[in-house]
């Protein structure tokens, strides 16, 4: 056979042609099997953006705290460990002026000054956790929770160091015996592992509220903060709120009504 | 080539002890164990998918519901059949462990046998020891 550059290019042409359709019709062969499928819970709860308001003014006395700390601590399996430098916390209390840092005054007034407030994760808008892991064991999920995959913690900690709240506790010990109640219903950690809040993501999922809220007599609120109407949204409107250490950037999403 | 015998029966020892582990345990090779399903189990027929799928690919399926779980909060599974389950290691009734409970004879044996040391229940909570 004679080779012109015009057979050539015609049978160049024609390859091609039957290179691009291949993948077509692969695509038409493979919409008629049935493979398996993966949905989310229809009960689920949803949000394009997971906020939490917590109004201070509805609690006096560190009383106040102890049912909600324990809820969520018993429902994760969180270990109690005497020792503070070993000390496991996802949700814990502290003094005016070491939650608001540089928001606080020698004349703050007297209920403020002497009322704990309830701290935990802020599941942040910019995470600095997020940035510092070098797994992507900690990753923020498109509804705004800041979750930890624990299968992929290597124990690294620098999420304990970019996390500018202290939300995050590190098992130094194994802190299996130390779980007082085990809820079968959720794993504990292993020794080595970071752990912190996930906004009982696992509650969520199937329809429930969080622990902290359904333990907190309506004083904490969680809801969708791009949607105008939530509930969240209303007492924003309508109440004065203070968040953490906002000067830094990081976009807290935990409100505090003073 | 002078020292000849020296170095074939050097040879052979060395090829003696090298092959030793082989010949020592031949013949004494442990059977294959098979595992022990329990009463809801064998009920059921069928796992999540067929069997042999399962005996090969139980460790990726358990990966991707672990990523889809953990990630994208997408908790439910629909095999090919069109029939549902919830995407859960050891987290209810209708979990991988609330059919399988007897750990010791489903999972530790084949595990054992193969010697690989999953670290699931580092973890997770161990469905309780079957009653006798």
């Amino acid at each position: 056979m004679k080779n012109s550059r015009r057979s050539f290019l015609k049978l160049a042409g024609i390859s091609a042609l039957g290179l691009g359709a291949k993948p077509v019709l692969n695509a038409f062969a493979s919409s008629d099997e049935h493979g398996p499928e993966i949905f989310p819970n229809q009960e689920a709860l949803t949000a394009k953006r997971w906020a939490m308001v917590i109004d201070t003014r509805k609690f006096e006395s560190e009383e106040d705290f102890e049912p909600i700390v324990a809820a969520c601590h018993k429902i994760h399996n969180v270990p109690k460990l005497k020792e503070k430098r070993h000390k496991i916390d996802w949700i814990w209390i502290d003094d005016f002026k070491h939650v608001f840092t540089y928001q606080e005054h020698e004349f703050l007034d007297d209920r403020v000054k002497h009322l704990p407030f309830l701290v935990l994760c802020n599941h942040c808008e910019k995470p600095a956790c997020v940035r510092a892991c070098p797994t992507r064991a900690t990753f923020k999920r498109e509804d705004g929770i800041v979750l930890m995959d624990f299968h992929r913690c290597i124990g690294c900690r620098f999420c304990m160091a970019a996390c500018p709240y202290g939300s995050r506790s590190f098992n130094f010990r194994d802190p299996r015996p130390f779980v007082e109640e085990e809820n079968k219903e959720f794993p504990t950690r292993m020794k080595g592992v970071v752990e912190k809040c996930n906004f009982c993501a696992e509650r969520l999922a199937v329809g429930k509220m969080p622990a902290c809220v359904e333990a907190s007599n309506g004083a904490i609120v969680v809801g969708d903060l791009h949607d105008p109407d939530s509930n969240v949204r209303d007492l924003l409107k309508n109440n004065y709120t203070i968040r953490r250490k906002p000067y830094l950037g990081a976009g807290p999403a935990i409100y505090y009504i003073v | 080539m002078n020292d000849k015998n020296k170095i074939i029966t050097g040879l052979i020892i060395f090829i003696v002890i090298i092959t030793f582990p082989f010949w020592y345990n031949m013949g004494k090779a442990s059977p294959v164990p098979e595992p022990k399903l329990t009463d809801k189990a064998k009920a059921a027929k069928e796992c999540v998918e067929p069997k042999e799928y399962m005996k090969v690919e139980h460790m990726q399926i358990l990966d991707i519901w672990r990523d889809s779980v953990v990630r994208e909060a997408d908790r439910v599974y629909i095999n090919e059949k069109g029939k549902k389950f919830n995407m859960s290691l050891s987290t209810g009734d209708d979990s991988c462990m609330g059919c399988h409970s007897n750990k010791a004879d489903f999972c530790d044996k084949c595990h054992d046998y193969a010697s690989v040391r999953p670290y699931c229940w580092d973890c997770h909570i161990e469905p309780p020891k079957e009653k006798k």
